[in-house]
């Protein structure tokens, strides 16, 4: 790759490098490591049209995000995560509460934010018409590169995420997936030492999504720092050094994906799809309706891994296989986590 | 630890890339509706040649003026106040995230805008001047009035759809301040009722299609072009410079 100086290196997470600046009440991991971004206390309200309440979107958030960690917030729609990522990228001032990013107060100057940090937002309708080249170019050249750097790191860009052949086509003629990773190319451009990106990965194909970990693992590499937002359990468990779940605007855990899932590590989900109608005459399966989480006509229940084995022995003894389309057993994942967290009813992609 | 902050484009660097950005995206997006724009003034122009007589006559210079003027109307006014209303809708967040002055994405956008109504602008006073037996000759003041009317109608386009509180209704705004351009810019101003002469007096674009008119006369004032020139060139100063304070306040909100 040409044109492109690595982002300003930081130590791995782990190394204690100095003191915390600010109280912070989440996170397990050592906190005496250098911060990329430290959210105190951050409160932001959306006042909807005239006469409406306003809607807390973010409740006192505090949390600690490591240089040089993939740090992810995962939760499903409306729990507040785009509205935390707009206040750190300074696109959104917090009601109350304090952003500081790699250093310095972004409550105090938001317009610092832009020069710390690349944001992608869910959509970027301002790059709609734009062909991919000069939408990764001109996002370059914003940053502050010259011309001909921003062209040269349009080209290795463009040829990292497979996106060569499509330069000159404008992101309005692309599939959504293809659009997507072009919005992400952009993203990349300027050699942010944050990236603050807003389910960078949603529609992606299976392929696209693989380009976009390995992309950012190549930035984590260099000494990056990622913060992801994503509602796809499957992302967070394989590309995140630590994660924060949020509900309702609060952060309910945050720690590493593999300690989180130990706190249920005693319990296993049983998963069920029905044919039709539940077979609730048979007392095994009304005993699983009391704690069954209702999608269609898929149930999902946790419970400790005897229980689950012999009840799934009863069910497939009995006449109640007949009803059942499918059934699974599964070890924890980041999604049961959520739910046994106190997490609301869960819209989190599984795959 | 701190991490320094990286240099922003200075703000040459940052309008030249706002604006090759846009005049690209304008290739794709604005073609069908530029000729639109070319179409609905050339239109006009065929119209009113049904009831003006061509000669030299104040009201067939007018015509020619008002329509030329007309094409900015729609592209700088019209088109811009929707670009920025929806902008304000969905979009800032790109711009809010990068380090780029409010003045560079007001003026660079701005100015592709104005950019593109050069060719139907040229092509409505040429064809203009030869239905209404004009000289083409005097049509080099276009290289004046364009630029300015097209400063200054983008400025009022820009601000109508940055303080528009919903996209909605930046294009109604835009759309209505295309009609006043319309109806106010073809027919000469002392044909008008006063009530209407005072709106037509509060419009940029009547100095600009006044100073087009006067230049396609039989003798060119240059105290009374100037005069117009230069209020369409602080029309256009206020309202692009206002534009960047509502766009600044637009994008932190």
């Amino acid at each position: 790759m040409t044109g492109r100086p690595a982002p300003a290196a930081a130590p791995p997470p782990t190394e204690p490098t100095g003191p915390t600046e600010l109280p912070l009440s989440t996170g397990s991991t050592p906190t005496r490591t250098a911060a990329a971004v430290e959210l105190h206390k951050l409160t932001r309200s959306h006042r909807g049209r005239r006469g409406s309440t306003p809607v807390l979107a973010n409740d006192g958030i505090s949390l600690r995000i490591n240089a040089g960690e993939v740090f992810g917030l995962l939760g499903p729609n409306g729990a507040g995560k785009t509205t935390l990522v707009r206040q750190i990228a300074g696109a959104l001032r917090p009601d109350a509460g304090v952003v500081r990013v790699l250093g310095h107060d972004i409550t105090a100057d938001p317009s610092l934010a832009p020069r710390l940090l690349a944001y992608l937002g869910q959509d970027e309708p301002a790059l709609r018409e734009l062909p991919v080249g000069l939408a990764v170019e001109t996002t370059g050249r914003l940053r502050g590169l010259t011309r001909a750097a921003a062209r040269s790191q349009r080209d290795a860009v463009l040829d990292e995420l497979g996106l060569a052949t499509l330069a000159r086509r404008p992101l309005l003629a692309l599939s959504g997936g293809q659009r997507r990773l072009a919005q992400f190319a952009a993203a990349l451009a300027g050699d942010r030492p944050l990236l603050v990106l807003d389910e960078p990965t949603t529609g992606l194909d299976p392929a696209a999504r693989r380009a976009v970990w390995a992309a950012l693992d190549r930035r984590r590499a260099a000494g990056a720092t990622v913060l992801l937002v994503t509602h796809n359990v499957l992302e967070a468990e394989t590309v995140l050094d630590r994660v924060a779940v949020l509900d309702a605007g609060r952060v309910i855990a945050c720690d590493t994906p593999g300690r989180l899932k130990a706190l249920v590590s005693d319990e296993v989900r049983l998963d069920l799809v029905w044919r039709g109608a539940p077979a609730l005459d048979d007392p095994t399966v009304a005993e699983l309706a009391r704690t069954a989480v209702v999608s269609g006509r898929r149930w999902s229940i946790r419970l400790p891994r005897e229980q689950a084995r012999d009840a799934l022995g009863r069910l497939t003894a009995g006449p109640a296989l007949e009803r059942l389309d499918d059934f699974t057993l599964a070890t924890p994942s980041l999604e049961d986590v959520y739910l046994a967290l106190g997490g609301r009813d869960s819209d989190l992609e599984r795959g | 630890m701190t991490t320094p902050l990286a240099e922003a484009p200075s703000l040459r660097n940052a309008l030249g890339a706002v604006y090759a950005g846009q005049v690209s995206r304008a290739k794709a997006a604005r073609g069908p509706l530029l000729f639109v724009a070319t179409l609905q003034s050339v239109g006009i122009l065929l119209l009113l040649r049904g009831v003006v007589d061509a000669g030299d006559g104040a009201t067939g210079r007018q015509v020619v003026a008002g329509s030329t003027v007309l094409v900015v109307a729609f592209v700088a006014l019209n088109l811009l106040a929707q670009r920025f209303g929806a902008l304000r809708a969905d979009g800032l967040d790109y711009y809010a995230a990068l380090p780029v002055p409010a003045s560079a994405v007001v003026l660079g956008t701005a100015a592709s805008y104005a950019t593109f109504t050069l060719p139907g602008a040229v092509l409505t006073g040429v064809t203009g001047c030869l239905l209404y037996g004009l000289p083409l000759a005097h049509l080099w003041v276009l290289v004046l009035v364009l630029p300015l009317a097209g400063a200054s109608l983008a400025g009022i386009g820009a601000l109508l759809g940055l303080l528009a509180p919903r996209p909605e209704l930046a294009t109604v705004a835009g759309q209505l301040g295309m009609s006043a351009v319309l109806f106010l810019g073809v027919v000469p101003a002392e044909r008008m009722p006063a009530a209407l002469q005072v709106v037509r007096a509060l419009l940029p674009s009547s100095y600009a299609a006044d100073a087009l008119a006067d230049a396609l006369g039989p003798r060119v004032e240059p105290a009374a072009l100037l005069g117009d020139l230069v209020v369409c060139a602080v029309v256009a100063g206020l309202s692009l410079a206002l534009a960047a304070v509502a766009y600044r306040r637009a994008v932190r909100s």
